[in-house]
């Protein structure tokens, strides 16, 4: 089968790869890029575990395809920390305990990122609102949602 | 937070780790996407697995023919029924359930039928997915359609289509000649029901439904299989024991369990469902034949289709009780539906229905019955939910009746030491009317109501098991410690077994590293489940623990040349005592073990038991709704759910448990569902058509600890995980009634139930 080539950005590294027409941007990611934080927990959009950012956008990577990131500036989880440092929002989870398998964590910090950068004083219903994308079946969201805001007030200088 | 303090701990009286919120010593990894789950893992040559599946609910195999898939280029294996072992029928205890090892087979590769929609008839292993796909079209299979049943009752009836011809029901007499859907009857019986139900002033009897529901686990199945020319097997996977996964590929593949060594990848999630296999052994096979490692995941769609949900039931209560508010007979009547072979938690659904009340009399029976739906697989509390659904219903219609607070009327009846339960034991101490104070007590329980708005309670109750698990300790050379331990952490037991080593060591907890380990690295331990890790592993983490402070007071002796009775270990720290005291400086476990090379050697212990006297848990939640009226959708505007925890060792993580449930439990009781068709294809496979709650569904859930603590372990441990989704269905189910006087039997509550319900003034299904 023929591939394309892909020129792109992920986490701003410059990055080349070579894909089928079929596979998904996040079949991309996992498979030929080997970066595997982000999760497939559905291959249809409906439960965000695949969150990444493509020019600041929060999409599902499982609903676009490889080819579609040409020329485009993808984010993931595997970004999100600047060297070790953890983003505000990854500590904040673990101060919270807003995790227990983990699974759906990568897309949970990955939409939640994206919606201060978006909204950086959101109520607990706007969180709720735009997290609803994304499932979480272990915590019952109340600590995910508490460590949202506690961050969203962190980061205004609260 | 509500408590009965204790006095036990690390020799001073007081604990100083457990009971701490640091963070998860795997947390990290998992906040930044390096943690390796089922799917994350890739191995060079490996090939990619598929597996064909039934499109029929009940078809008879008559051939497969897979000649044309092996001969497309790219295809390395290929297995069916012919390539799978014959496993002749035999009954293993696993944990909460039994399993039998043919059916277990059967299951994962169908043999002479396929019995539902989803059912694995073949499977192969290529050189690219999409190699893999295109080899699943050319194997042909030819059915034979036979007529299938999808409903319990209808699955129990005479002419009912059968699905297995040498089911004979067990615990009838005389045994049945001729065969049913119906596996086996049980029945508990205690005091004398008629005299009960005559001493009653008010008798109540109600007919409930549940409807089969999915763990909802958001990780798929996914497992890599390396089978070497030696013989020697190599599997990780995503799995909450991979003991267990050991023993069931050797048993299913005829490989002794010595050859098997099983990795256990991060789980993400469980919930009961990934306590047994479905991709492994056949993975395992296609590689055997391939003589190349295989990767299998399953998409959403197989997950659904193929893994297990929990029974769904139909369940008729019959309650009688004095005016003044006594429980005097209770008697229940159960049928759970098993999916295609046998093994539904029905006993358990029997042995919980009653438990949280002290009633004399009560008889319960119930039925493990057959379908052609996929093989039910343990989900928290596995039988619990589904029986006290119905019971706590009735109790709750039966305290309105009596014009009784529903708090009140269940602390007048509630189950305490010394109460006997149905099954049989005696309870110890356990925390029932705690929870129920602590529920009736909070802001939650008096706030006051609006219009179309309702409040509920109820009370849950689970076992909790103890059994077998091992630990190692090493101490390093720099005085920390690694906890070597066999559990898959699911939700925090790293922190949990962590904590409790640091405590009876005496360091700090971010100087233990857990480690969960392969099958090869650590002593037989039983899977994670039945709220056992923290219970059981951890009491084997303070043993272990225990053994290397033994060496520690010993090294130190040697050191300081007393005896090493003149030895005393408190808070990491060697102290010469009694006679000597003081003519020493006390020695931290660093120097101790800085010097082991010249006292003796590396300091490690592992310690192996098999514990007992897991405490059981009791929570009572508080629920309160909307009701749109226009629509029949129901909004949980306040949710607080109060558990006994004994002694909640990371309380985050207790709180996330409690919480956790309670939102499973409420998309139990508003939303979730299989939808089949006519033919009995399931018509929902997906996270959109079956609705589990998000985020925007849901309120902050107060979790409550009530702490009464389990005397069978050092620091009163009880497991918390599979309590918590007992109470929630009745607790919104008794809220519903609350805010419109519908008394809803049928779960899901789901707008168009409730509105149908709401226009016909209150009738609902099956009462």
């Amino acid at each position: 089968m023929a591939k394309y080539h892909v020129t792109t950005s992920v986490n701003g590294e410059p990055t080349e790869f070579l894909c089928s027409g079929e596979q998904t941007l996040l079949d991309v990611l996992r498979d030929e890029l080997e970066l595997t934080g982000t999760k497939e927990g559905c291959a249809t959009g409906d439960c965000g575990a695949c969150s990444v950012t493509v020019d600041g956008t929060l999409v599902c990577a499982c609903l676009m395809l490889g080819t579609e990131a040409e020329g485009r500036e993808i984010g993931t989880i595997e970004g999100m920390a600047d060297g070790d440092t953890l983003h505000p929002l990854q500590r904040q989870f673990l101060e919270d305990a807003a995790l227990q398998c983990g699974i759906c964590t990568p897309g949970f910090l990955v939409a939640a990122k994206a919606l201060l950068e978006e909204n950086p004083d959101p109520t607990e219903t706007e969180a709720r609102y735009w997290l609803a994308g994304n499932l979480c079946r272990c915590t019952g969201y109340d600590k995910i949602i508490r460590a949202v805001m506690t961050t969203a007030a962190e980061l205004r200088g609260e | 937070m509500a408590t009965a303090k204790q006095e036990i701990g690390n020799g001073n009286g007081s604990l100083k780790y457990v009971g701490t919120r640091p963070w998860r010593p795997d947390g990290v990894d998992k906040v930044t996407g390096r943690a390796k789950f089922g799917a994350d893992l890739s191995l060079p040559g490996m090939l990619v697995g598929r597996v064909l599946r039934s499109p029929h609910a009940h078809a008879r195999i008559r051939c497969i023919d897979a000649s044309k898939a092996r001969a497309l280029p790219g295809v390395k294996a290929v297995v069916t029924r012919d390539e799978m072992p014959e496993v002749p029928s035999q009954w293993v205890p696993a944990g909460e359930v039994q399993v039998n090892y043919r059916d277990m087979s059967q299951n994962v590769m169908a043999r002479e039928k396929a019995l539902y929609d989803g059912h694995a008839v073949a499977a192969v292993a290529a050189t690219t997915a999409a190699i893999a796909k295109q080899a699943l079209d050319l194997i042909e299979v030819d059915y034979e359609v036979l007529p299938h049943v999808i409903d319990v009752r209808e699955a129990m009836q005479a002419d009912a289509p059968v699905l297995h011809d040498d089911m004979f029901t067990q615990g009838v007499e005389p045994t049945p000649e001729t065969p049913s859907n119906v596996f086996k009857k049980v029945h508990f019986q205690s005091g004398d029901l008629d005299k009960g139900f005559a001493e009653a002033d008010i008798v109540v009897e109600r007919t409930f439904t549940t409807k089969p529901v999915h763990q909802g686990y958001i990780e798929p199945h996914a497992v890599v299989a390396s089978a070497g020319e030696d013989g020697q097997c190599e599997v990780w996977c995503c799995t909450q024991g991979q003991f267990t996964v050991r023993a069931y590929c050797a048993n299913l593949l005829g490989i002794d369990i010595g050859n098997i060594r099983v990795t256990p990848s991060e789980i993400g999630g469980g919930f009961g469902g990934k306590t047994v296999v479905y991709l492994e052994p056949v993975a395992l096979r296609l590689s055997q034949l391939a003589g190349r490692p295989v990767k299998i995941v399953m998409s959403r769609e197989e997950v659904f289709r193929a893994s297990g949900p929990t029974s769904g039931g139909a369940m008729t209560i019959k309650m009688g009780a004095t005016k003044d508010g006594k429980i005097t007979a209770a008697k229940a009547w159960l049928a759970y539906q098993a999916g295609a072979f046998p093994g539904s938690p029905i006993q358990p659904g029997c042995m919980c229905v009653f438990a949280p009340y002290d009633i004399e009399n009560a008889e319960v029976e119930g039925y493990d019955v057959v379908v052609n739906r996929p093989k039910v697989a343990a989900y928290r509390a596995p039988g619990a939910p589904i029986s006290e659904f119905a019971a706590e219903g009735v109790v709750d219609e039966i305290a309105k009746k009596l014009g009784i607070d529903p708090a009140e009327f269940r602390l007048m009846n509630a189950a305490k030491e010394g109460t006997r339960a149905l099954y049989g034991p005696k309870f110890g101490p356990v925390g029932c009317i705690e929870t129920l104070e602590a529920a009736r007590n909070s802001e939650h329980y008096s706030i006051p109501l609006g219009p179309n708005q309702g409040r509920g309670i109820a009370t849950g109750f689970w076992f909790n098991i103890g059994g077998e698990s091992c630990a190692t300790i090493n101490v390093n050379e720099d005085g920390t410690a690694t906890v070597i331990e066999g559990n898959p952490d699911i939700g925090g037991s790293r922190a949990s077994i962590q904590l409790q080593a640091a405590e009876a060591l005496g360091i700090p907890p971010e100087k233990v590293r857990p480690l969960v380990a392969d099958t090869d690295s650590i002593g037989y331990t039983f899977l994670t489940g039945g709220s056992r890790v923290t219970f059981a592993t951890g009491m084997a983490a303070i043993d272990a623990a225990g053994k290397v402070v033994e060496q520690l007071r010993e090294r130190a002796a040697k050191i300081w040349d007393i005896p090493v009775e003149a030895v005393e270990w408190e808070d990491g720290y060697a102290k010469p005592s009694g006679s000597n005291a003081g003519d020493f400086e006390p020695m931290s476990m660093a120097e101790i073990a800085a010097q082991a090379g010249k006292t003796g050697g590396p300091i490690a212990a592992t310690a192996s038991i098999n514990a007992q006297g897991a405490g059981p848990g009791f929570g009572t939640h508080v629920c309160d709704v909307e009701v749109d009226r226009e629509t029949g959708r129901v909004t949980v505007l306040r949710y607080t759910a109060v558990q006994d925890a004994g002694k909640a060792v990371h309380p985050s993580y207790v709180e996330g448990q409690i919480q956790g449930g309670a939102a499973q439990g409420i998309g139990w009781a508003l939303n979730e569902e299989y939808i089949y068709d006519k033919d009995g294809r399931l018509e929902n496979p997906g996270f959109l058509d079956y609705r589990m709650p998000v985020a925007s569904d849901l309120p902050m859930i107060d979790a409550v600890i009530v702490e009464v603590p389990n005397p069978n372990h050092p620091y009163g441990v009880r497991g918390v995980g599979e309590t918590p989704i007992v109470p929630p269905m009745a607790a919104v189910a008794n809220a519903i009634e609350n805010a419109t006087g519908i008394r809803m039997t049928d779960l899901p509550m789901s707008p168009p139930r409730l509105l149908e319900a709401l226009d016909n003034g209150g009738a609902n299904g099956g009462s």
